[in-house]
């Protein structure tokens, strides 16, 4: 499995269990989160601090927007470009 | 350190009251007494400090606006409504339309789930149907609002009306103490119909009575993230300081949300005092903050953190008490209070002259006897946090069903009376006649009265309040309602509390015919962005079920209570399997 898959799997996995709190829920990689109602911008700081503890970085605060932050792929292709090598 | 402001004797309290009639002579004081105090610090995104306005420089910014609302025909007695992001423009704009003796209301700002279209269709439906004679807005905003609104009359301004300068401020009106001051509005559909219209009397009333509940000091500093289109951020975190004289340090709640250390920062850095949260913010800092952001903060200062504008709980302080101890949180800074846009704020206010009380009663006493008593015989039992006792210039009592008053731990409506009450709602008299009885505000919550202290046990209304908002399930419900699918009239929405976030989640539930899994997956999903995008809100859950699932009232109305514990026990039964 790709790295990029196993990130994607990983914060699916979160976002399902820990924010939505529906693991059954079929999500896919451009489904909106926060403006298609899924979560809400303050769970964007619960995204921040499990990227900072599982990928060890700390997204900036000014990269946790809607416009940045908005599907699972924006997330997984953030992490897979910030991420330390 | 922030420069000393309000000399002791000059504070608004219910001994020094009759020397103002409007909150413009207070602004006048000010002005003339302590030009360049600093008024307020207001935190831009991104830093953990901002510029230093004193009262010269923030009165005469406001006059600014006062000169252009004069300049596009806006008179005395006009309602001005302001749709612009929170700002320092929005503080002048403000207070420049109650300096020329308007009415202003501000507007929730449009926010990145919100859709644009409808949003500027519920500006102009609430400027249509209010009667407002101009609009103040955001720069961009500035070309969809004239356009939108350009037949109506409606005069639209943003900054590029003002004239260039510093302005000047000036406080000559003919307004009077009985004049309206402001609106407050809640948000939806259904709140926007209701303006609550606060005379300057009734503000001042609020402000003078509250600084005694709160024993207020000259120099106290109030530090505040919260919006300013909601009761407790407009009134707490902004009339009240600029009418004390005491300084106000600001961010936005934007900034909050997505970097909550800047209030801890903020708190520390302008040694702030006071500092008012809804409840679910105290577990959203109490976990979301990492310690290492945290380095250098110190909450020695704060005398008082108010818990107000939702339901409050021992575990949110306890948990906030927990990890803030170690960064210097007083024992007995936790505070609470019980409030209402009607009364203009504040009602009681707990925990300033000790911690607030917390009742321990049974739950079959509450739930099947209604009424609060300890609990006997290994019952099991429920905490609650006291409100505190009403403040001087309030009164609260519990009532039944038929408007009489109840006795000490009887579980009731509570009924509050003041000199701080609404004049009315704006240009509604039918809602206003049914809001009073006898001079007393209904306020649609349950609780009781033990030993003068106020505790409130729910809500007779099916309001939801979430992260201290108002929701009214009936604008979910009518959205849901438009969605293929759903059959119509069978949508119910209602709020669960959720203990891990401290505030109430929303829940969704409708009936549809189908029962193929996919097209319900797509129902519920249309639900979820059709509700964020009209109103903003989140669904914790949405269930889409089979017909003739939700209950219905005698009277053939959803009930949402019947519905809610329903779902309740269903989500109990699934997570036990």
């Amino acid at each position: 499995m790709s790295d990029w898959n196993a990130t994607r799997d990983t914060i699916r996995d979160f976002l399902l269990t820990k924010l939505i709190r529906n693991p059954r829920l079929k999500l896919g990689d451009t489904d909106p989160l926060i403006t298609g109602g899924l979560i809400d911008s303050f769970s964007l700081v619960e995204v921040q601090l499990f990227i900072e503890e599982k990928y060890g970085f700390r997204p900036a605060d000014i990269d946790m927007t809607v416009e940045t932050m908005d599907t699972l792929k924006q997330m997984v292709d953030y992490v897979e470009a910030n991420r330390p090598q | 350190m922030l420069k000393p402001t309000v000399p002791s004797d000059r504070l608004l309290t219910l001994e020094t009251r009759e020397q103002a009639a409007t909150l413009l002579d207070r602004a006048a004081l000010h002005y003339a007494q302590r030009p360049d105090a600093d008024a307020l610090i207001f935190i831009p995104f991104g830093k953990d400090e901002g510029e230093r306005i004193s009262y010269r420089a923030f009165f005469d910014g406001a006059g600014r606006y006062a000169d252009a609302l004069r300049g596009v025909g806006v008179a005395e007695r006009d309602l001005v409504i302001l749709v612009m992001e929170h700002s320092e423009a929005l503080l002048y704009a403000f207070w420049g339309a109650l300096m020329m003796g308007a009415i202003p209301s501000i507007f929730p700002f449009l926010s990145d789930k919100l859709d644009a279209t409808l949003y500027f269709e519920r500006v102009k439906a609430l400027v249509t149907h209010s009667g407002a004679k101009a609009l103040i807005v955001s720069p961009p905003f500035l070309e969809s609002l004239s356009g939108l609104l350009k037949d109506s009359g409606v005069r639209v301004i943003s900054e590029a009306n003002l004239q260039p300068g510093s302005g000047k401020a000036h406080f000559q009106t003919t307004i009077n103490g009985e004049d309206i001051a402001f609106l407050q509005h809640s948000s939806g559909t259904t709140g926007l119909q209701k303006g609550v219209a606060l005379s300057h009397r009734a503000v001042l009333n609020q402000v003078a009575a509250y600084a005694d509940a709160l024993q207020m000091r000259p120099d106290d500093v109030i530090a505040s993230w919260l919006p300013l289109y909601h009761d407790m951020g407009l009134i707490a975190g902004f009339v009240i300081p600029l009418v004390q004289g005491i300084p106000l340090v600001l961010m936005s709640p934007f900034h909050w949300v997505r970097e909550p250390r800047v209030l801890l920062r903020a708190l520390t850095h302008y040694r702030g005092t006071l500092c008012w949260l809804p409840n679910f913010a105290y577990n959203f800092m109490a976990t979301r903050i990492r310690d290492n952001a945290l380095e250098g903060v110190n909450l020695g200062t704060v005398r008082a953190f108010v818990n107000c504008s939702e339901p409050m709980r021992a575990e949110s302080h306890r948990q906030f008490e927990t990890r803030y101890t170690p960064y210097g949180l007083r024992s007995g800074a936790l505070t609470t209070c019980y409030a209402m846009a009607e009364n203009t704020f504040a009602v009681t206010q707990g925990g300033i002259a000790a911690p607030p009380t917390v009742d321990v009663i049974s739950r079959p006493g509450l739930m099947d006897q209604h009424v609060a008593r300890p609990a006997q015989n290994g019952e099991p039992t429920m905490e609650m946090l006291s409100c505190g006792t009403p403040i001087p210039n309030c009164r609260v009592q519990i009532v039944d069903s038929e408007k009489r008053p109840l006795n000490e731990r009887q579980i009731g409506e509570v009924a509050v009376k003041s000199d701080s009450m609404l004049s009315s709602y704006y240009h509604r008299p039918d809602l206003t006649e049914q809001a009073l009885f006898e001079g007393w505000y209904l306020t649609g919550d349950y609780g009781y009265l033990a030993e003068g202290e106020l505790y409130i046990t729910g809500r007779k209304k099916d309001i939801i309040i979430v992260g201290g908002k108002n929701i009214y399930p009936q604008d979910l419900e009518s959205i849901a309602d438009g969605v293929p699918g759903v059959k119509a009239g069978r949508a119910v929405a209602f709020g669960v509390m959720d203990d891990r976030l401290g505030t109430e989640s929303v829940v969704m539930v409708v009936e549809a015919e189908t029962q193929d899994e996919d097209e319900r997956f797509e129902i519920a999903r249309q639900i979820r962005m059709r509700v964020a995008k009209e109103t903003e809100v989140s669904l914790s859950d949405v269930r889409v079920v089979d017909l003739k699932w939700l209950h219905k009232t005698s009277s053939g109305k959803i009930a949402r209570g019947a519905n809610r514990d329903k779902y309740l026990i269903e989500k109990a039964q699934e997570q036990q399997r």
